[in-house]
């Protein structure tokens, strides 16, 4: 198979150069039809009025915020078993804007949540689970940093991630299970108003934004760290000629 | 070489499965021998649910409403503050090296020195839990469901400590970093290890939260060793 050279940081290097303008190109395009459509053409909700547009943001960030560290346990599991560096760099390359997203999907939720519920923050299961996903992104940063050689933050970096890819499903299920037995919540972001085709599209465009953004950014951010872990490597020198 | 490294005697056929045992009975001896050590997360838990009555006030069926949640986080703390014991001694003296080249599989070591830990932490503690109950207000079987939710979920919180102690072994700031990776994990069996004693005090069913507990224990006590193991490797490669 031709694609496993790219488990090279040489050969990943310039790929990754190639493919990250093309989808931050589409991340601005798909970002400015995206808004257009959210703040502009969609109708203003009878029953909450303006303010329901920040879910053209929250949804998309939450998502992405949910999927990055997914990707993060499938690169974790390819870096323990096939021992390839690069799937460990782009693990250190996705978590920052993973729990990026994650910040903005809750704070985009409080701004949402005062407005409409009389609440910046509600022990929501959905709140719950998102801000123990953030504490997962704090830790698998925090392990990755606190480790000086490189290898070893590498490979616990990435135990990391699938011990916490499969503890995902369990607290979520905790939580919400938890927050049904508490009885506490009579709104939840379930309860949001059904949004219309319009403003469906709209936030599947933003999405897929966000998607695009992320794709580019951990791309810019993983050549920045192969370009720090490889200094002094012979190909590095022949590619600055 | 220490107890559990040799391999068993030359007359005995080698048996890979005595590992746990062999592992256990080793922290166990050594633990023993400090009991004043045990004794401190003891006291930490006792002293730790002391302190909710001062910051909230007596009124006593308020304290009896927080019971359950109150031992449980402190159950909680003391035992992320008793992780450390599981390999950092071993670490520093070079044994934890000496086990990882011994004949016994290492996933085995590793359950065993969960065994050990849960056995010299979490098992005290969930028997000591009914006395601070008593303080609480708690009684009859809501002192029963939490000693059981203890027992259930202590195991657990042992195994899913072994890995953060695992992996930040020999690290700088090495505890408060386990803290931040092992208390996200460790917030499922606190939801059902709580939730089970609040639900026997709403009179409701609490057999779901326990059984929940015990499908933690199980799968923690199939995935954790090997997690343990992989863990141990990376951090002395």
């Amino acid at each position: 198979m031709k694609i496993y050279k790219y488990a090279s940081p040489s050969m990943f290097y310039p790929l990754a150069g190639r493919i990250w303008p093309v989808f931050a190109v589409i991340a601005a395009v798909l970002c400015t039809i995206g808004l257009y459509m959210g703040l502009f053409v969609a109708p203003v909700d009878f029953q909450q009025g303006e303010v329901y547009r920040i879910i053209f943001i929250h949804v998309g960030t939450c998502w992405m915020g949910m999927f990055i560290y997914l990707v993060m346990g499938f690169y974790g599991i390819l870096a323990l078993s096939f021992n390839t560096r690069i799937s460990a760099m782009m693990m250190e390359a996705l978590a920052p804007t993973g729990a990026m997203f994650t910040a903005i999907g809750l704070l985009t939720g409080a701004l949402w949540g005062k407005p409409t519920w009389g609440t910046y923050w509600v022990w929501d299961a959905r709140m719950t689970s998102t801000l123990i996903l953030l504490f997962l992104y704090v830790g698998f940063i925090a392990l990755t940093h606190a480790i000086e050689d490189k290898r070893r933050a590498d490979k616990a970096g990435a135990l990391l991630a699938i011990v916490g890819t499969v503890n995902i499903p369990i607290i979520y299920f905790s939580v919400t299970w938890w927050n049904t037995l508490h009885q506490g919540m009579t709104v939840t972001a379930t309860a949001a108003p059904k949004a219309a085709p319009l403003m469906a599209w709209a936030m599947l465009i933003m999405a897929l934004a966000c998607w695009a953004y992320a794709i580019a950014v951990s791309l810019v951010r993983v050549r920045a760290i192969i370009l720090e872990r490889e200094a002094g490597a012979a190909w590095l020198g022949e590619l600055k000629k | 070489m220490t107890a559990a490294a040799m391999p068993a005697g030359e007359d005995r056929e080698f048996a890979p499965e005595r590992g746990v045992w062999l592992a256990a009975a080793r922290d166990l001896r050594i633990g023993l021998r400090s009991k004043g050590e045990l004794a401190q997360a003891l006291m930490f838990l006792v002293i730790v649910v002391s302190l909710f009555p001062l910051a909230v006030g007596a009124d006593p069926t308020l304290l009896k409403r927080i019971a359950p949640g109150v031992v449980w986080v402190a159950a909680l703390l003391s035992v992320l503050l008793t992780l450390p014991r599981i390999f950092a001694a071993d670490y520093a003296d070079g044994t934890l090296e000496q086990l990882l080249l011994s004949p016994y599989p290492l996933p085995l070591i590793a359950g065993g020195k969960m065994v050990a830990h849960w056995l010299m932490t979490g098992m005290p503690l969930a028997l000591i839990a009914p006395v601070l109950g008593l303080q609480f207000g708690l009684a009859g079987d809501e002192l029963v469901v939490l000693v059981v939710s203890l027992l259930l979920g202590t195991p657990v919180l042992s195994m899913i400590g072994a890995i953060g102690a695992a992996l930040t072994l020999g690290l700088r700031g090495a505890s408060v970093l386990m803290a931040l990776l092992v208390l996200p994990l460790y917030m499922p069996v606190l939801i059902f290890g709580a939730g089970a004693v609040d639900q026997v005090m709403s009179s409701v069913d609490y057999a779901a939260n326990l059984s929940l507990l015990g499908a933690m224990l199980l799968l923690g006590a199939l995935a954790s060793p090997f997690a343990v193991a992989a863990a141990l490797r990376i951090s002395l490669d």
